[in-house]
């Protein structure tokens, strides 16, 4: 039997489909890591992001922030986690949380950031207060860029979730794990299938969520939008149909 | 968005199609060490050990003893079972220790043996060619169903199927290959009629394992009997008077061709100093704070049974 | 944290930063080369660019342990063969990088193409002095993550058996080992902070326009 056809076998074997080890369950617990994970990320990283966009003070820390944050390597900070503080929850939804700021931090500071100026400049000049400024204008102009930045988010805390699985989590990664340990290729390699699965279904769904969540406004191209502040470029910016952000917080789509 | 599915449909049918075609090789994408590693050249014996601290010592203890008499050695880090004995086979390694119990099993699923001398004569009988066991010493390590003190008092448990009844409230933790192997899960099933509610895949035998037993984490795990936890942490060993874990003693696997009359005689010569008292003395210094390198405990050993 | 651990094994250290560097950079290198014809094409043909840039999407999307995987099967490698994971991570930072390219080539001025052609340049050497290098900042950019991704990525390799700083994770999560994973993780972020470090100054370098400006702000 061809290794397609192996695999093919072990993922549509009933067996595999029940019980603490089927499918399923390994499934909700994935999702339980990472919804768990990016809450978190989201509770820290969409106020800090929009309070110094708006304000406009602090951009060079927090960027350095995030920037030194995603250099910190994954599975070392989860074994870390959890050779300090046992297997809890808790180091895996830090470890991930740790994953999900700074997408979530470039995107929200990013668009509050590129907020057309003479837009702000408007609502102040209707006698908004700065809170009304920030929630009712900045950041519904901010979408594109935050929801950008929280499908970068998602796609790395999901990726990541496979390895919890080897510090004895659940999670789609059990398979890989438990596959490696018995020599079993098939079970392995459904495993990575079905995290890929996972990954590709979720971005496809936030990419709806963004299109339908983002005003109509928004999405024609504005002929004065700002490169975002990460790009260090002197280019003369020129304005195209699919205007794109700084590969920085690559994977953030305003599409 | 409808390209986008379009161009991953299209992909994954090149994919499956490429997958059909290739992959396949000698064992597959899992080739495990032998990709590491091809055969070892003639004069050399390359040591190999399994993911856990012991195999490492004992590993390091007879690549020190060939060593300290002239033989060329090399060492090498594997895994599982399942993941080093391929290996052995095709010569990426030649020599690695083993334990008699549940290297058989691996062998022959279907056998019953339990006892010291059966399970060695058993093996001998089953071990394929090109590759070859030496003495077995009489240090043994076996697995075990191991709970907290109070657990064991709880349900007044001394042995495995005193615990029978109460299993399906317990979860389970021990290594992934557990759940699958003869003597593992399937095992205590079958002997003691005890199905756990859950399991959870941890390390081998190791830290991970007895924290997830003392913060109750699991409320029974499968732990070494050699390990000075057992003591150290207040856990108790089940007994197994139906012998679902065959005797387990410490066995050299060699290739033939490089089992020289002098291989054999330093191996056999380590092997018979290697008590169970021994492995776990050596496995408490192993465990101290300032984690010693297991070729440096090993070494010193040597030296003070004159095997070096 | 035991500090007397790290001298002693100094060797094995090394050994495995080494080969990290390896794992790491080889797929950043192939990765640019790769996909600065295709980010080429794709700015040049409409239909390119409809196919390419969701392929790589959807190929970035894919998580790379994934991809450490599954290439086996599809390959006819091992998973262990370093091969394995240098085509992984190369496939990631194509994806990656293709867009950036793409991006970054479309946003060259037309004024300044424009006036290459009116002094005479032929379309390759347009491409290799004037729009390339224009193109440059954004693609440092680019880089930048691609190599910061990388360098995190590799060590997640260790949980299946590959090499690099990840085994001081696995190893010392095995031992219950604190000092190795701690060294591991600064390695690691110092490694990251290093070469992203070095691919600024690098953009600096090859840019001199930029800091021609940047001085000309200054005194105006």
């Amino acid at each position: 039997m061809s290794i397609f056809g192996a695999v093919l076998a072990w993922l549509v074997d009933p067996s595999h489909w029940v019980g603490y080890a089927g499918i399923p369950t390994r499934l909700l617990e994935h999702l339980y890591y990472s919804g768990s994970a990016l809450l978190v990320g989201i509770v820290i990283a969409v106020p800090l992001g929009a309070l110094v966009g708006h304000t406009g003070r602090g951009g060079f820390f927090v960027v350095g922030f995030a920037n030194g944050l995603r250099s910190l390597p994954d599975l070392g900070l989860l074994i870390l986690l959890v050779l300090l503080v046992g297997i809890g929850l808790l180091p895996v939804v830090v470890a991930l949380a740790v994953l999900a700021v700074p997408p979530l931090l470039a995107g929200t500071y990013a668009g509050v950031r590129n907020v057309d100026r003479s837009v702000v400049d408007a609502a102040r000049g209707m006698g908004m207060r700065e809170r009304d400024v920030l929630l009712r204008v900045e950041l519904p102009n901010a979408l594109p860029l935050l929801l950008g930045g929280l499908r970068a988010a998602t796609l790395q805390v999901v990726a990541t979730a496979a390895i919890a699985a080897y510090v004895s989590f659940g999670g789609f990664g059990r398979y890989i794990i438990d596959g490696l340990s018995v020599q079993d290729y098939p079970q392995m390699a459904s495993g990575a299938i079905l995290v890929a699965v996972l990954a590709l279904i979720i971005e496809a769904a936030l990419a709806g969520v963004q299109r339908a969540v983002v005003s109509p406004g928004l999405r024609a191209p504005s002929g004065r939008t700002r490169p975002p502040p990460e790009l260090d470029t002197k280019l003369p910016h020129t304005p195209k149909a699919d205007d794109r952000p700084a590969p920085e917080m690559a994977g953030v789509n305003p599409s | 968005m409808k390209r986008t599915l379009s161009v991953l449909a299209a992909a994954s049918v090149a994919v499956f199609t490429l997958v059909g075609c290739g992959g396949g090789g000698s064992g597959g994408p899992l080739g495990g060490a032998s990709s590491a590693a091809p055969a070892t050249p003639s004069g050399v014996i390359r040591v190999g050990s399994a993911n856990f601290t012991e195999s490492t010592l004992i590993a390091e203890i007879y690549a020190a003893a060939l060593g300290a008499k002239g033989v060329k050695v090399e060492r090498a880090s594997l895994g599982s079972r399942e993941t080093y004995f391929p290996a052995l086979k095709d010569g990426s390694i030649d020599l690695i220790p083993d334990y008699t119990g549940t290297l058989l099993q691996y062998l022959d699923k279907s056998a019953t043996q339990t006892s010291s001398e059966e399970v060695y004569a058993g093996l001998r009988k089953v071990i394929p060619a090109p590759l070859t066991v030496l003495d077995k010493a009489p240090g043994e390590d076996k697995d075990a169903v191991v709970v907290t003190k109070a657990l064991a008092q709880r349900y007044n448990a001394t042995s495995i199927a005193d615990l029978a009844p109460h299993c399906g409230e317990l979860v389970f933790g021990g290594p992934p290959e557990f759940q699958q192997r003869p003597d593992g899960i399937p095992g205590i099933q079958k002997t003691y009629n005890c199905a756990f509610k859950s399991y959870r895949s941890l390390d081998v035998g190791g830290p991970l394992t007895i924290k997830a037993l003392t913060d109750n984490t699991v409320q029974a795990a499968d732990v070494f009997t050699t390990d000075p936890s057992i003591e150290q942490q207040g856990l108790v060993a089940l007994a197994d008077p139906k012998n679902n874990f065959a005797a387990q003693n410490v066995v050299p696997v060699i290739n033939s061709a490089k089992a020289t009359d002098q291989v054999k005689q330093i191996l056999n010569a380590v092997g018979a100093k290697l008590t169970t008292q021994t492995l776990i003395d050596l496995n408490g210094k192993l465990n101290a704070p300032d984690k010693p390198d297991p070729a440096t405990v090993a070494k010193s050993w040597l030296g003070q049974n004159g095997l070096s | 944290m035991i500090w007397g651990w790290i001298p002693r094994n100094g060797a094995l250290i090394l050994g495995r930063l080494g080969e990290h560097v390896l794992l790491s950079l080889a797929p950043v290198l192939i990765g640019l080369v790769l996909a600065v014809p295709l980010g080429w094409l794709a700015n040049r043909s409409r239909v390119a660019r409809s196919i390419l840039i969701p392929t790589a999407g959807v190929l970035y999307t894919i998580p790379s342990l994934v991809l450490f995987i599954v290439l086996p099967g599809i390959l006819g490698t091992k998973i262990l063969n370093p091969i394995n994971v240098v085509v992984a991570l190369a496939v990631y930072t194509v994806a990656l990088l293709v867009r950036s390219v793409a991006d970054a080539l479309a946003a060259v001025p037309s004024m300044v193409v424009a006036a290459a052609t009116a002094m005479g340049f032929r379309p390759t050497r347009r491409f290799v002095s004037v729009e390339f290098p224009l193109s440059v900042p954004v693609l440092i950019a680019g880089l930048r993550v691609a190599t910061v991704s990388n360098i995190s990525l590799v060590s997640i390799g260790a949980v299946i058996g590959l090499g690099g700083l990840g085994s001081l994770f696995t190893d010392g999560y095995q031992r219950n080992f604190l000092t190795e994973v701690i060294t591991g993780i600064v390695l690691s972020v110092l490694l990251a902070l290093l070469a992203d470090a070095v691919l600024l100054t690098l953009g600096r370098l090859v840019t001199p326009w930029s800091r021609a400006d940047a001085s000309a702000g200054k005194s105006a």
